[in-house]
């Protein structure tokens, strides 16, 4: 099981940088959600995957008796679905603002906060 | 099926069950005050008149907090409060040592001189959309991250004090904000993600989130390898969170687009949670990684300073040298965690509080440039100095501090780090950091020539009296002015009586070199 999953994070990853490395806010914001995605999943991986034995350990036991899945991962997980989720809300919202008002979505036209060819600062009086 | 016999479960080697002493709520004051702050505000949002003068009462009492915690700290000792009553390392811990504690007072001192700014700076629309309640919710995230225990957790921080920070940076919405923002907010995001990526990695390979805990149990790790990996993954995420180079150009771009006070609170809050980040993760946890990592280190730092320092050169905006100067200092601080030792360390951190103040306030210089004047473009600027010369003067004071010439507080940093790097055998370092100076100087000296001292903008006759500022409104004339002298005055005082803070800051970087006194904090009582 962690083999295939660890393939699974390896393409997410992989897709998320390709998209990342686009100069269209679209692509980047999907290339966010996927590599959100991505991390949560590697997160869960590295908390171990193991089927229907429940993290219980018995009353007279200091540890449990099976090998069970590590739970609180999945407690990193979810605070980090919640936190990935709503910044991508806002992600999203900002890039459609962006795209509004400049009119663009491509970064490389975005040259409102540093205008190119803007005059060097004074040698003189 | 028969209930299983009723056996009492012993928990008292799990769990905490003293009721939490008084002073410890000290510890974790500084983050719910903010917080609550802000949730109030934000119920008063359209309560305009009453918004600057709570936030200020709060983070004024914030101050207060923070200077007893640090005043507990220096004199017992590293302090551990644990949430939930579970015993670290299952609880969740804030441990604050002097570096988390130093930092923490100077961040909530730069806040509430920033806040007295804001009141009479931001405008009735954008308190209404909630520019206090970010503010305080910044702080409590900035606080946060200086004093939690839990790697996590410090995630967490992260995030509290990104999604605050984006909604300051966006503000207004003009158009340059959401060009800048949009830039801030996604490399931003990527660097928090590549900072969980890394924590998801030390959880699987340690099986513990708290920082004393991993950093006891470091050493005991037969295979250094993903070690290693672990390490280099948290150097690339905390640095492009601090903005050094090749990491920093979202920061020259996104800093001058809101508001200046923002600009003046992001400058001395937000990248030095990054280098806080790095001495706790890389200094105090990765220490022997850090040894290996320690000459790409120096090359980003120097590479960092002397980067930034030639943009700011090349800036005929004051708003955006002033970024690029935020980034030449991060260098400095880099070039300390990098030489490591007592002298590197404690001028890293020295250099911290020197440059949250000192950057905070020439942003602040800058906004009340801005205001006067209405321009922020260095060819139209002039006769600052004829209008105010106490405004001039503490602009002097500020520069001279930021290029590190004695006696301004940025010299004895400087000096620590430089002293560090030739006992170091690192003097290409040293040599850096002071050309770094000569050029800063040269850099914001400009900004004092052409702003200050020349009459009047490019072209206009010299001494004409043609040329007038536009003074800041009488009523909002004194706190706008008071708050910048808050800082220069600090700086000053940094500059001329550095022994306090320097004896502090050395107590700090030997609680980072040998944190014994940290892991027993947190789990002192257990044995």
């Amino acid at each position: 099981m962690e083999p295939a999953l660890i393939l699974l994070v390896t393409a997410f990853f992989a897709v998320s940088i390709y998209l990342l490395l686009s100069r269209h806010v679209i692509r980047m914001l999907l290339g966010v959600a996927m590599l959100g995605n991505g991390v949560n999943l590697l997160i869960f991986t590295a908390g171990r995957l193991t089927r229907e034995v429940p993290p219980i350990i018995g009353i007279d036991d200091m540890v449990p008796q099976t090998a069970t899945a590590n739970p609180l991962p999945q407690a990193l997980i979810l605070t980090a679905i919640v936190i990935s989720f709503s910044f991508f809300a806002f992600l999203l919202v900002l890039g459609y603002r962006a795209y509004q008002d400049l009119g663009t979505d491509d970064t490389g036209d975005m040259r409102l906060a540093e205008p190119q060819g803007e005059p060097l600062p004074p040698t003189g009086y | 099926m028969a209930a299983a016999p009723h056996t009492p479960v012993d928990i008292s080697g799990a769990m905490i069950e003293v009721p939490v002493a008084a002073h410890d709520w000290l510890i974790i004051a500084p983050v719910v005050l903010p917080i609550l702050a802000g949730a109030l505000l934000l119920m008063l949002r359209k309560n305009t008149g009453w918004q600057a003068v709570l936030a200020n009462t709060v983070l004024g009492i914030l101050l207060v907090c923070c200077a007893g915690l640090l005043d507990l700290v220096w004199n017992e000792g590293p302090q551990t409060m644990t949430m939930g009553r579970w015993l670290p390392p299952f609880g969740i811990s804030f441990s604050v040592d002097l570096t988390g504690a130093i930092l923490a007072l100077t961040g909530s001192f730069v806040a509430f001189a920033c806040g007295i700014y804001a009141a009479n700076d931001i405008d009735q629309t954008r308190l209404r959309y909630g520019f206090y309640s970010f503010l305080m919710l910044m702080v409590a995230g900035v606080n946060g991250a200086f004093l939690t225990g839990d790697v996590f957790n410090l995630y967490v921080w992260f995030e509290v004090l990104l999604i605050s920070s984006f909604g300051l940076i966006i503000l207004g919405s003009e158009r340059a904000q959401l060009d800048g923002a949009l830039k801030y907010a996604f490399l931003n995001l990527i660097a928090t993600t590549l900072f969980l990526i890394a924590t998801g990695y030390l959880y699987g390979t340690f099986g513990t989130l708290n920082m004393a805990d991993i950093t006891r149990k470091i050493s005991t790790m037969p295979d250094s390898g993903p070690v290693m990996t672990i390490a280099a993954l948290y150097l690339f995420a905390f640095a492009m969170k601090a903005a050094a180079f090749p990491l920093n150009f979202w920061l020259p771009s996104s800093y001058h687009t809101p508001r200046l006070v923002v600009s003046a609170l992001f400058a001395g809050l937000l990248t030095k949670v990054g280098i806080y980040a790095l001495l706790r993760v890389m200094v105090m946890i990765f220490a022997a990684e850090r040894a290996e990592l320690a000459f790409i280190i120096a090359v980003i730092a120097a590479a960092t300073m002397i980067f930034g320092v030639l943009g700011a050169l090349a800036q005929s905006d004051i708003r955006r040298l002033m970024g690029f100067l935020v980034v030449s200092g991060i260098g400095s601080m880099l070039a300390g965690i990098a030489l490591s030792g007592e002298l590197g360390l404690s001028g890293t951190l020295f250099y911290a509080v020197h440059s949250m103040v000192v950057m905070a306030g020439l942003y602040l210089a800058a906004g009340i440039i801005v205001r006067t004047s209405g321009e922020h473009d260095m060819r139209k600027l002039g006769g600052h100095y004829s209008a105010s010369p106490l405004f001039a003067a503490g602009f002097v004071v500020l520069a001279l501090a930021v290029s590190g010439l004695p006696p301004f507080s940025g010299f004895w940093p400087k000096l620590m780090i430089v002293r560090g790097a030739i006992a170091g055998g690192a003097e290409w370092l040293a040599a850096a950091i002071l050309l770094t100076g000569l050029l800063t100087s040269i850099a914001i000296v400009r900004v004092w020539a052409f702003a200050f001292w020349r009459g009047g903008p490019e072209g206009a006759r010299d001494g004409a009296e043609s040329w007038k500022l536009t003074p800041i409104a009488e009523n909002a004339a004194l706190p706008i002015h008071a708050s910048f002298a808050l800082l220069v005055v600090a700086s000053l005082w940094l500059g001329l009586f550095p022994e306090t803070l320097a004896s502090a800051v050395l107590d700090a970087a030997r609680g980072l070199a040998n944190p014994d006194g940290y892991i027993g904090s947190v789990f002192g009582d257990v044995q």
